[in-house]
């Protein structure tokens, strides 16, 4: 069963992909979802037998890389943390399948997308599942290279091949920084088993002799790895970007699985991090600049995409800056429970862009609310988990996050500035998304015509991932709170490490502090936008201008990356490597200068055959001469460099023979 | 009684070398060309005798009697090809025979 799980994605890829062809759109898509959907089904009971009954299974499949200090085998690890990840991936996969089947159905390329789709759930799967670095990385690398195709799905469209290529570079830098960290790893530990170096380093200092600071540096490459994936501030550039892929890849990958592999990987890693106190600083510090960052971009953003993507860059941040603060379990708790709503929130959209016929700006939507009551319904039950409505989803994990942070602030001081910029993001997250509603739903609509007489409701087929992910996002954090961040809950049963932690135990004003935020931060969003006040204010040159430029352009980030990194990048590459070095100074030095070289001494030498019998007596002559003068010489030997009278010689008959030639030639 | 160092560099190193420079300065006439070879293999042929001699050995001799008859059929072809030389040129001057170029 097991096995299984990692393997029927693997197949349903190979199937759609090798034999879409003949098994036709409908075929290929019954297949894949049918197999993923079973692989589901495997993931709960998985979940049952691992993480309820707490039967740990490891399945060490084959040998990969033996050699003497090294061995990495093709193994499987299900504990709590890779069951609960495989449900999280299946089911959200399992419905993106099944939303894919309609939403692309008038895409000629079906087959090859629901191949994709199957691969990037089997890449992530190998991911989740793997018991050592080594084998992660395969799945690292393989969801990079997923989101990839699936971004270029419409190879056609030049936006989508940049976007595309933008987020596999940018994914690569980070792992550049996994790499790093993975060969630390294993000359630090000598292995790249998880069992072996979390148990390694669960030891004190004095008696495994690792010493802090390789810890700090393996952890920090550890870091960037997940920075790069999950989009965190410096390397978050990709994510907004992703979005010229197609809806349901933006809510599987950019939402709900690939960037949440970066989170994954620093509580797979939490063993480590523990002991690496700068690093976790570093971490709370980056993701609370993250959560505020991406919220104020997504809150003037105007492509309806873009500010759900934002939102996930922001709440990655939640769950980066958590894990800064030791509670993995409950920064993986929001990562299992922001995969449904914000799944329901790119799907919801998707619906939304579907209707009106593939508009994506915000403003020329609005009034949908009488059209669209289904999705209406649907991405305000996403829009009120997300900014953690109480009793909804989001709640029970982004206000826990917080409620940790503040009290771990006693502990360390960075704590409470991420709690505050955490506070502040809930504050803007409220904001955007009730801008995102009104703009959409409530305002006077902006839309043609045409396109208003043209919007339907979602089919069937795309409505039911819709209804699961609700029901999800009203339900999953009530019904797996205690389960996964209870008190002394046995569920992680040592999967990841778990600390005590005096968020229960705050007074109550505390927790309400970013409930208030929240609802007053959708309050002001609504009352802004629907007094028509925030409309006409930004003139041209205003300082509200400004800040909405500034916001709305993301902070800048990709102006100041183009400006300062990718062009000076790409002007070296042209202008130092290719010309300078390539075609230059190697060329050369290389073949072009030492044919240069001889093409002109030939041509000298050329002259000395001038036909004219005297210069050929004369270069007998002088030839038989200096065979005598060699061979005179006591101390001949071909090594040995000529003597001195031999050099002279030899340099006056050299001598002799141009004035001969030029004599020639002015004959000639 | 001449001893074999002055034999050597008085007449036989001397002619040599006099056959050598005319071939070099002698630049035109194709005729003064061949009377040079012909001096540089009289100079190899006194050689051979004067070593014969001090040597108290008569192959030298018998070497140049052979350079001899070898000297004679060169001249003899060199002056059949000059013959043939002259008939297609016109000329004997040896500059014009320089049509074989590097």
């Amino acid at each position: 069963m097991y096995l299984s799980i990692i393997v029927l994605p693997g197949i349903a890829a190979l199937l759609a992909g090798f034999f879409g062809r003949f098994l036709g759109p409908k075929g290929s898509s019954l297949i894949t979802t049918t197999l993923v959907g079973i692989t589901c089904f495997l993931s709960l009971t998985s979940l049952y037998e691992v993480g309820i009954l707490g039967s740990v299974c490891e399945i060490k499949l084959a040998k990969w890389i033996e050699s003497d200090l090294l061995d990495a085998d093709w193994g499987f690890l299900f504990d709590s943390l890779t069951v609960s990840m495989l449900v999280v991936i299946t089911s959200i996969s399992t419905l993106v399948h099944l939303y894919s089947i309609d939403y692309m159905s008038e895409d000629p390329h079906l087959p090859r997308f629901m191949s994709y789709l199957s691969f990037f759930t089997f890449l992530m799967i190998i991911l989740v599942t793997a018991d050592n670095y080594l084998q992660m990385f395969v799945g690292w690398e393989g969801v990079g290279l997923c989101s990839y195709l699936l971004i270029n799905f419409w190879f056609t469209r030049i936006a989508a091949n940049k976007s595309a290529m933008k987020a596999i570079i940018v994914n690569r830098i980070g792992d550049l920084g996994l790499i790093l960290g993975i060969i630390c790893l294993m000359t630090t530990f000598k292995s790249v088993d998880y069992e072996t170096i979390f148990s390694i380093v669960s030891g004190s200092d004095l008696i495994t002799g690792v010493p802090s600071s390789i810890l700090t540096l393996t952890t920090l490459l550890l870091f960037i790895g997940a920075v790069g994936k999950s989009a965190q501030i410096g390397l978050h550039t990709w994510l907004p970007d992703a979005m010229e892929g197609p809806t349901p890849v933006s809510a599987l990958i950019h939402a709900a699985t690939m960037v949440t592999a970066g989170v994954f990987l620093i509580i797979r890693s939490s063993p480590l991090f523990i002991v690496a106190e700068d690093i976790l600083v570093l971490m709370t510090i980056m993701g609370s600049l993250t959560a505020l960052f991406a919220a104020t971009s997504g809150l003037l953003q105007n492509d309806l995409k873009r500010v759900i993507a934002y939102s996930t860059c922001s709440q990655l941040g939640y769950m980066v800056f958590a894990c800064g603060i030791t509670s993995f379990a409950t920064s993986f708790f929001h990562l299992a429970n922001h995969a449904f709503f914000k799944a329901l929130l790119f799907l919801s959209a998707g619906a939304v862009i579907h209707a009106l016929g593939d508009e994506q700006d915000m403003r020329k939507m609005g009034g949908l609310i009488r059209l669209l009551p289904f999705t209406y319904v649907m991405i305000l039950i996403g829009s009120l988990s997300l900014m953690g409505f109480p009793f909804l989803t989001g709640y029970y994990s982004k206000d826990v996050i917080l409620e940790s942070t503040f009290a771990y602030s006693f502990v360390s001081f960075d704590s409470s500035f991420a709690y505050w910029l955490g506070t502040i993001s809930a504050f803007f997250t409220a904001f955007y998304s009730i801008r995102l509603i009104y703009l959409t739903f409530i305002t006077e609509t902006n839309a043609y015509h045409s396109i208003i007489k043209n919007v339907h409701e979602v089919p069937l087929k795309m409505a039911i991932p819709l209804m699961i992910l609700a029901f999800g996002s009203i339900f999953i954090g009530y019904l797996t709170k205690d389960l996964i961040i209870g008190f002394g809950t046995p569920f992680w049963n040592n999967a990841i490490v778990l600390l005590p932690n005096d968020a229960e135990f705050l007074p109550f004003f505390i927790k309400l502090i970013p409930v208030i935020f929240s609802l007053f931060g959708a309050f002001l969003g609504y009352t802004l936008y629907s007094s028509n006040i925030l409309w006409n204010m930004p003139e041209q040159g205003s300082v509200l201008r400004f800040v909405y430029s500034f916001f709305n352009q993301k902070w800048y980030f990709d102006q100041l990356y183009n400006r300062f990194c990718v062009q000076p990048l790409l002007k070296i590459g042209y202008h130092t490597t290719f010309k300078l070095l390539d075609k230059g100074i190697i060329e050369i030095l290389g073949p072009y200068g030492i044919a240069s070289i001889i093409r002109y001494t030939v041509d000298r030498a050329r002259y000395l055959q001038s036909g004219l019998i005297y210069h050929y007596t004369f270069i007998m002559v002088s030839g038989l001469i200096l065979l005598l003068l060699v061979i005179s010489q006591k101390e001949f030997s071909i090594i040995t460099p000529f003597p001195i009278n031999v050099s002279l010689e030899l340099a006056i008959l050299i001598g002799a023979a141009a004035v001969q030639i030029n004599l020639a030639k002015r004959g000639a | 009684m001449l001893d074999l160092i002055q034999l050597l560099t008085g007449s036989c190193c001397l002619i040599y070398l006099l056959g050598i420079w005319g071939i070099w300065i002698r630049r035109s006439n194709i005729i003064i060309i061949l009377m040079s070879i012909e001096l540089m293999l009289l100079a190899v042929n006194l050689s051979f005798t004067v070593f014969s001699y001090f040597l108290d050995d008569f192959y030298g001799q018998v070497i140049s009697l052979f350079a001899l008859s070898v000297a004679a059929a060169e001249s003899a072809i060199g002056l059949a090809i000059l013959v043939v030389y002259y008939r297609l040129t016109g000329s004997i001057l040896i500059d014009f025979a320089s049509l074989l170029k590097g």
